[in-house]
Order: C-alpha cells, then structure tokens, then sequence
C-alpha cells in the first residue's frame, strides 16, 4: 500500500503585525489552499487544526474554531499542538486519516496571532511548569538557548558572527520576492553586526521575529488526487519523533538535560534523528533532495540544522554556507522562502507554510526565488518538550 | 530592613546553605539516572520500572559547557531588577550526574569573563525581594583556581 498522500492544494496569508483575529487568517489561507485544490469547503472531510495556546478558548480548539468561520459542513475535526512543530502534528493527523482510509479529503490549517517581543510562559504561580520555572527562577528566555548553541559552534568548529549573518543576508535575499514574507528588505552583513546583541553571540538581526500569519493544505488520498489532477505533489513522510533517552543536549524550555549517568547515549541525537526518520519512511537520503526549509529561530540555528539533517557533515556548514551551496542557484538551497529570518514565526503555522514552500518549489510556481528542476525537498522544525517535525515531499 | 528572611524563590530547588549551596535532584536507586529538578513520581529512563527515587544534592562544581547573555529584561514571571542590568547564564555539566544545567552567573561577570570548559561552582543570590522575604537562587560562579 502506497504511504504517501497528495498535496491538492497550498494557501496562505501573508506574514506581519496585522492586529486582527487568527481565525481570519486561518480562513484566508483555508480559501486559497481549496481555491488552489480546485475544491470547495464541502468537499472536505476532516479539518485539523493546528492550536495557538495565546489566542485564547478559540486557539485550543483551532481546528472547530475554523470549521465554525468556514460555515459548519458536519466535516470531522481534530485539533492538535506540539508547540513550534504543531503544524506537523496537523499534518500528520490528517495524513493518518487519510492512509488509513477514514477520509479522502482533509484540510490542515495553522494560525497565530502573536505578541511583541519575547514569547512568555502563561500566567500565574506554576513551579510545576519548566516553562514558567525557567522564567521565573533564571530569567532564562528563548535565546537564551538560541545564544548558547551559536557559542558553541563558534568554540567547536570556529563559526564567526560574520558567518552567523551571512545566513541572515542569504535569507533575507531569498525572501526578497516571495509574496508571503514579511520582511522584504536585503540585509548586509554590517547590518546584522551593528544590531544589538540580544543573547551573545547573537545579535537582534540574528533572531527570527515573532509574527502574525497563516497557512493551509489540502491533502487528499492518491486515488482521490487521480480523478482530480495529473502528477501532484506527494507528502512521502511525516516525523514527528521525540528523543531517545537520555537527551543530553539542553532543550527548550528546560533548566536542565537529562542524566547520563545511569544510561548510555542513543545512536544519534534528537536533532539528528528528526530527519532521519523522515528520510528512512520516504526511502530516500538527503542526497535526494533538492531544497530544504529548515527552522532558523537563529541564524546559528541553521548551520546546525545543516548538519543535523545530513547535508554535510559535522563542521562544515559554515563551509557550506560561504560556498554558496545553501543559496538559490547552489547544490541544496537552504529556506529558499526566505526562512523565519524573512517571515517571523507564526507558530502552528510554521511547519505548515515550510510544507506550502515545497509544494510550489516543485510545481515550479516560487515566482522569484525558484529551485530549478526541485525533485524533492525536506523541512525540519523542532517544538518545545520534544516535538520533532519533518515532512518530505517529492513529484 | 533587616528583618527580612532569606528564603528560596521556589522551594525544593535547593539547599540554602549560605557557604556550600547545593541543588537538589534525585537518583533512581535503580538504574543509578539522575533528576534535576528532582523527580519524585517516576523514573524517567525507559528500560527502568521502578520509581525507587531519592533525594540526592547534586555536585557543586561542573564545567562550562557553553554560555550566553540576557541583554534585554526577560518577561514576567521573571522580577527584573530596576534598572535592569544584563546578565550572562552559563551552561554547567556535572560529571558524577552526567546532567547539564543552566544559571544566572554571579557577581555581574559577564561573557568575556566566560570560556567553555572552565570550572564553575554553586553559588546563591538574591533574585528579588518583597516586603518579608529576599528570595534567593541559584547562580553559577568561576571556581576559586579558575583564570576568571
């Protein structure tokens, strides 16, 4: 039995500050992806929302909360969080509705509205929560995490700032055209430099934004995709892993890493092995595949990922990135959308948009920052607590 | 003024020995895995079924692993000093415990007073105050010996 399901259809709404509800944007990039499936909001069998935990009630039910705006049809639904990697959680609800023949045609939507400046833990007196404890007792925010895995690059393999904002500058050029982003400006390696450092060695230019915005996927099963069109885009795996313990690598949003004093260490590390489960449910390696879009919260934090889904080996993404290998034009464009580093994250949106960048780079429809001849592509984002996310698509 | 209590900003997190500080985890008896902050209900290694958990403190001293900065004041719950003063956390491996954890570190020494692989110890610092109580916690600090 084929494990793949087809991408009917992709939409989005663009990111920003817009100052409006999330259920409108999540609405709007609904209607585009089932404009672009060529079906309508009736045809959908199940709706899986991807959940915002800062939008309120609405939020933790996304997945209603859509329906609801769309107009009650009876559809199935699901909603689903796993922090950052929500949108892989969607998907892989809808998928599994799919493969396991519950529905033909399913409908994955993501959506935030998000605040200024550093993301917050919930309110209240929660010593249980790590996400509050961390806050509360070290100050410790997201870069904090973000600062010390660039430091050690920097001390492991001699990554220069330089490096960290040429990722920044590749990004910010790769985004320059894409309707969806919302920063469209070409940004120099001076300029990440001169802004101020935020969590050492990282500068304000060095850290993705957080943003309002939306995206959206019509998926369906191959039999269903044959009566519909001719050669779609197919999902052929869906990650959504967590660690093998013990993770000994400190991860968002705790103080402390597991022990290894009682357990050896896994065959390969959690980042590692987010993708590598991707690539062994598709059968095919990273040297398959034509592009990647990759989670940048840090310039530094896509060097890691370089290596981390097997594009190079340990210690030389700096040399793959000063190559021109990551860029439009090289061996494997990294974030050819333009990234986080162009968008700002929107979080239960963000694995869901990385998966509407593949479905248009391998239509061939990424008007100004195209992948000529895209094959197959990757995506790898990561969620607080242990969400892995990783999908890859293929024509 | 003076008759304010010193008192941890969260209980059970550590000892508050004004000299030789330690943070309290606990140990599998079992499968010997550590726990920070201190798991009481379950162990947490896969291959093990027991919960014989104990409580244990941790090692005071470890090594940096790397190490960061918070130039701009973190949001609540954080009680930020007014006027916010930037601060650098490090993150310490224990060796006996195989666990790394992060910390404020102490005494407004900054990054460039940092390096990966130098030796640190427990220390505890006022982290705000109210009316009753100054609420301490943790911060790590170059080891007496260190080139800091």
């Amino acid at each position: 039995m084929s494990k793949e399901v087809a991408v009917l259809g992709a939409g989005m709404h663009p990111w920003g500050k817009w100052g409006q509800s999330f259920v409108g944007y999540g609405v709007k990039a609904a209607q585009d992806a089932l404009k672009d499936a060529g079906l309508q909001w009736q045809d959908v069998q199940l709706v899986a929302g991807g959940d915002t935990i800062r939008n309120g009630y609405p939020g933790f039910v996304a997945g209603a909360t859509f329906a609801q705006a769309l107009g009650w049809s009876g559809a199935k639904v699901s909603s689903s969080y796993g922090a950052c990697a929500t949108g892989a959680q969607a998907i892989g609800v809808a998928r599994a509705h799919i493969l396991a023949g519950l529905c033909d045609v399913a409908l994955v939507i993501g959506a935030d509205a998000a605040p200024k400046g550093f993301f917050a833990p919930s309110g209240g007196h929660r010593p249980e929560d790590p996400d509050w404890l961390r806050f509360h007792v070290q100050g410790i925010t997201n870069p904090t995490y973000f600062g010390l895995y660039a430091r050690r690059r920097m001390d492991a393999y001699g990554a220069t700032a330089e490096d960290f904002a040429a990722v920044k500058v590749k990004n910010a050029k790769h985004g320059l055209h894409n309707p969806n982003a919302r920063y469209k400006k070409e940004v120099r390696v001076e300029d990440v430099l001169g802004s101020a450092v935020v969590a050492d060695p990282l500068h304000l230019l060095d850290i993705c934004a957080t943003s309002d915005g939306a995206a959206a996927l019509v998926l369906s099963s191959m039999d269903f995709a044959r009566k519909h069109t001719t050669d779609p885009v197919k999902i052929a795996a869906v990650s959504t892993v967590t660690p093998v313990y013990p993770n000994t690598i400190i991860e968002m949003p705790n103080m402390a890493t597991d022990s290894s004093a009682g357990v050896g260490l896994p065959e390969i590390g959690f980042k590692e092995s987010i993708t590598h489960g991707a690539y062994e449910e598709a059968g095919l390696g990273p040297e398959d595949m034509s592009l990647a879009e990759v989670y940048d919260l840090s310039t530094a934090l896509e060097l890691d990922w370089y290596e981390q889904i097997g594009l190079c080996a340990p210690g030389d993404a700096e040399k793959l990135l000063r190559d021109g290998e990551t860029t439009i034009g090289g061996r494997i464009p990294v974030n050819p959308s333009g990234g986080l580093a162009s968008f700002g994250e929107a979080v239960p949106a963000q694995a869901i948009a990385q998966v509407c960048e593949l479905t248009w780079q391998l239509r061939g429809q990424a008007e100004g920052r195209q992948v000529e001849g895209a094959k197959a592509g990757v995506t790898v984002n990561q969620g607080l607590f242990g969400h892995g996310s990783s999908v890859i698509c293929r024509v | 003024m003076t008759d304010k209590t010193h008192a941890p900003a969260v209980e059970g997190l550590f000892t508050m020995s004004p000299d030789e500080p330690r943070l309290l985890g606990t140990q599998c008896r079992a499968c010997g895995t550590y726990f920070f902050p201190a798991e009481k209900t379950f162990c947490r290694n896969p291959a093990c079924d027991q919960a014989d958990l104990q409580e244990v403190e941790l090692s005071r001293t470890g090594k940096v692993w790397s190490y960061t900065s918070a130039n701009y004041k973190p949001p609540a719950p954080f009680v930020a000093k007014e006027p916010f003063e930037p601060f650098a956390i490090a993150a310490v491996e224990l060796e006996r415990e195989g666990i790394t954890i992060l910390g404020q570190v102490a005494d407004g020494i900054g990054v460039d007073g940092l390096a990966t692989g130098m030796p640190m110890e427990l220390v505890l610092r006022e982290l705000y105050q109210d009316d009753e109580h100054i609420y301490m916690t943790w911060n790590w600090k170059p080891a007496d010996g260190s080139d800091a």
